[in-house]
């Protein structure tokens, strides 16, 4: 209980964003389906169209729609020369916005084609102008349906932008993902019950409006609507305190370790006096991209990913040329420092469970091919897309059974249940060692070195306070530390918070008290 | 102000292939209560609805105290002619009295005097705050006639005005309209399908088939056979109803 208690603390802020971009997607989903409602109601042909493509965006799962303007965006900015953000609150609104259409076109086009041709008739002969009849008639008509419609509107949207956290927009979404991912179930808890009330209270709020409208309550309506502002400006309070700028956002993947180096880094850098937030969550394809456009400051990433992935390379060399030309290119593409490897590796590797690996004699991806026909393998959520899948697999002709994507606590569940044989485990990860898995060895090196690097955008690149303050960090954490700072978080039993698990990883590597 | 005249100039109206009105060339004298009779789909609402433009005309003008209906916009034209129909088409979200009112309202004119209004069709004044939905069929034509009026239009248009409503209502609410005709001086056109109530209120009736006026006379000349076969067909129907009824009558006595 106190856990959830805890957790709800978090709420505030992110509460502010989730109902600013929420309201924000909202208005402008109105602004733009009133138009095309009344378009739709007096034009049939065009009303088909329109009707046509609001229903096919609601087909796109709301998840795929928030990514998809992820390169859209990228595109549309390269277009016109840069500018245009395509992380963070941008493609979330306009996601967002798009999928609030549906609903209010259908009730708006239902209002409108509802009235009674008797009174549309009256409204003309009594000499209305169509701008008077729209005002004076159609509109408070209308009213009650259309703004049911916008109440559905409201509550999918308000569902909707916890997933804006993969593209990097704070929200509600940022507690469920994070707990989801460390088992921390209270913060899932918090960010979800947060999320629903704010859900019903606003179904309830847009539910007296209506009500008030259809049955002529002014007080009512009036009411409700002031009520609903009130809301909006109380949850979206703790955003007016005055932003200026120098707040450091520390970025991080959507994975244990990466939450804890946030913590850690973040550590570092309010001792030397800065003010930080954390940006949990974000999706390997894109988090690079947000340092580069400064959307976030800093982050930990790994060699082989940004290798394979921004770099396109195939080839793999040398850790330490392999560190270097990284770099080189991040500096020389986009003014990105890297200050240096935090001396431990992250890499993609293949285990199984140690007892079923000896009876099977597989100790190498090598042995693994002719016995992959019988195995299963779990992955996490994006390593089958990945080209270090594609790399394994050019070296080693892998055929498994059955290939299955999971969150990866589920994947070392799947593992140890038995419903899986071979996992793509990370080989920091403290469950390794924990659940006596073997780690297959790759006598090929298909897989490039997966050095955890300290990245730092354009902006913070010259600033020396700030390089400073992290540079400690370089070279410091030995992979035995990672992997039990990240067992903390991980295990079933007596689990830790990544803040918690970086406390101890401060006080075992001997940097100053975080605080 | 005076009661409008009205002119109908080769006026014609076409739906497709159909020729709904086939050139009407008509002239009515203002303050004259005129009904115009047919049965359905022979035109006469579609000529009566080219008064107020709700529906334009293919061919041909309509012309009100010498102007053409067409000369100005048409919202504005709409506000100086009455026009009831039978679909009533009270504003659901309004109160009788701001039913009422919505005429001057939107024409930026003086506030209507509702209660006065109320009085004219007969309607007691504390059915000014009730809506729509709580009036009887009866009672809810006449907020439309008093809807109709309150901008102080001197042309009333009656279309099918009394079609839906039980025969003692409409009895009564033909009275009454012919007693407003002469108290407000107006200039009325009753379109209707009913010869009888034509005979009963009208100064003058028209009556028209397949798009053209065939027969214009007085209820008078009409009752004395004139006016020609189509008319005397329509005049047959009540003449004969009467008839059977007082023989039935002169039996029971």
């Amino acid at each position: 209980m106190s856990d959830f208690l805890a957790a709800l603390g978090r709420v505030p802020p992110l509460l502010a964003q989730h109902v600013l971009l929420s309201a924000a997607a909202l208005l402008l989903g109105i602004a733009i389906s009133l138009p095309l409602a009344i378009l739709a109601a007096r034009r049939p042909h065009a009303g088909r169209v329109i009707l046509g493509i609001a229903s096919l965006i609601q087909t796109v799962p709301s998840l795929a729609l928030l990514a998809l303007f992820y390169p859209l965006l990228l595109w549309l900015s390269a277009l016109v020369g840069g500018g245009i953000p395509a992380l963070g609150f941008l493609p979330s609104l306009i996601a967002l916005t798009l999928y609030a259409l549906l609903p209010i076109i259908r009730n708006g086009v239902a209002g409108l084609t509802g009235i009674d041709p008797a009174v549309q008739q009256a409204a003309k002969a009594v000499g209305m102008t169509p701008a008077q009849a729209l005002r004076l008639v159609e509109a408070p008509l209308v009213a009650p349906v259309l703004i049911a419609g916008i109440r559905t509107a409201a509550v999918w949207t308000i569902g909707a932008a916890t997933l804006s956290t993969t593209v990097g927009q704070p929200s509600l979404g940022d507690m469920i993902f994070a707990g989801l991912q460390t088992q921390n179930w209270a913060l899932v808890l918090a960010g979800c019950a947060a999320a629903a009330a704010l859900a019903l209270g606003v179904d309830a709020l847009i539910g007296l409006i209506e009500r008030g409208i259809a049955r002529r309550r002014r007080w009512l309506w009036l009411g409700a609507t002031l009520a609903l502002l009130a809301g909006l400006a109380a949850a979206t309070a703790p955003m007016w305190r005055s932003d200026d700028g120098n707040v450091v956002t520390i970025g991080a993947k959507n994975f244990s370790e990466q939450y804890i180096l946030a913590r850690l880094i973040g550590y570092r850098l309010t001792r030397a006096g800065y003010r930080v937030r954390y940006r949990d969550g974000l999706g390997s394809a894109v988090i690079y991209g947000a340092l580069t456009s400064g959307a976030i400051d800093v982050y930990v990433d790994y060699a082989g990913t940004l290798w394979t992935g921004p770099m396109r390379r195939r080839d793999v060399p040398a850790p330490a040329t392999m560190v270097r030309a990284i770099g080189d290119w991040t500096r020389a593409s986009s003014g990105v420092a890297s200050l240096g490897p935090l001396g431990f590796e992250n890499a993609y590797a293949f285990a199984m469970r140690g007892d079923d690996a000896a009876r099977r004699g597989i100790a190498s991806l090598a042995d693994l091919v002719a016995a992959a026909p019988d195995l299963r393998l779990a992955s996490d959520l994006e390593f089958l897309e990945r080209p270090e899948w594609a790399a394994v697999r050019r070296a080693y002709p892998l055929r498994f059974a059955k290939t299955t994507p999971y969150t990866p606590t589920f994947m070392y569940r799947a593992l140890a249940s038995g419903e899986a044989d071979v996992i793509s485990a990370f080989s920091s990860d403290g469950r390794i060692a924990a659940e006596h898995l073997r780690v297959l060895a790759d006598p090929r090196h298909a897989i490039p070195s997966y050095d955890a690097l300290l990245l730092v955008a354009p902006r913070r690149a010259g600033d020396a306070a700030f390089t400073a303050a992290l540079a400690p960090l370089v070279g410091r954490i030995p992979v035995t530390a990672m992997r039990e700072a990240n067992y903390q978080v991980d295990r079933d039993t007596a689990k830790r918070t990544p803040e918690q698990a970086a406390d101890w990883l401060a006080r075992r590597l001997a940097l100053p008290a975080p605080r | 102000m005076p009661a409008k005249s009205l002119r109908f100039d080769a006026v014609t109206k076409r739906f497709g292939a159909t020729l709904a009105v086939d050139h009407v060339t008509l002239m009515i004298e203002a303050g004259q209560f005129v009904a115009l009779v047919g049965a359905s789909g022979s035109g006469k609402s579609t000529l009566l609805q080219t008064i107020n433009r709700l529906i334009e005309p293919s061919e041909g003008r309509v012309l009100i105290d010498d102007v053409d209906v067409a000369a100005g916009p048409a919202p504005a034209l709409r506000r100086r002619i009455g026009y009831v129909f039978q679909g009533i088409g009270l504003f659901p979200h309004l109160t009788v009295a701001e039913n009422i009112a919505i005429g001057p309202r939107i024409a930026g004119l003086p506030a209507a005097d509702v209660p006065a209004l109320l009085e004219m069709v007969a309607l007691p004044p504390a059915l000014a705050e009730r809506m729509p939905d709580a009036l009887s069929g009866g009672q809810r034509q006449r907020v439309a006639i008093a809807r109709a009026i309150a901008p102080g239009a001197k042309l009333l248009l009656l279309d099918e005005a009394f079609g839906a409503l039980d025969p003692v209502t409409r009895d009564a609410l033909g009275g009454e309209i012919r007693r407003l005709h002469a108290q407000l001086g107006l200039t009325t056109i009753l379109v209707t399908h009913d010869m009888a109530e034509a005979l009963l209120l009208a100064d003058r009736i028209l009556v028209m088939a397949a798009g053209r006026i065939v027969a214009d006379a007085t209820p008078a000349e009409l009752l004395a056979g004139g006016g020609g076969a189509a008319a005397q067909a329509l005049v047959a129907v009540p003449r004969e109803q009467a008839e059977r009824l007082r023989a039935i009558a002169g039996a029971a006595a």
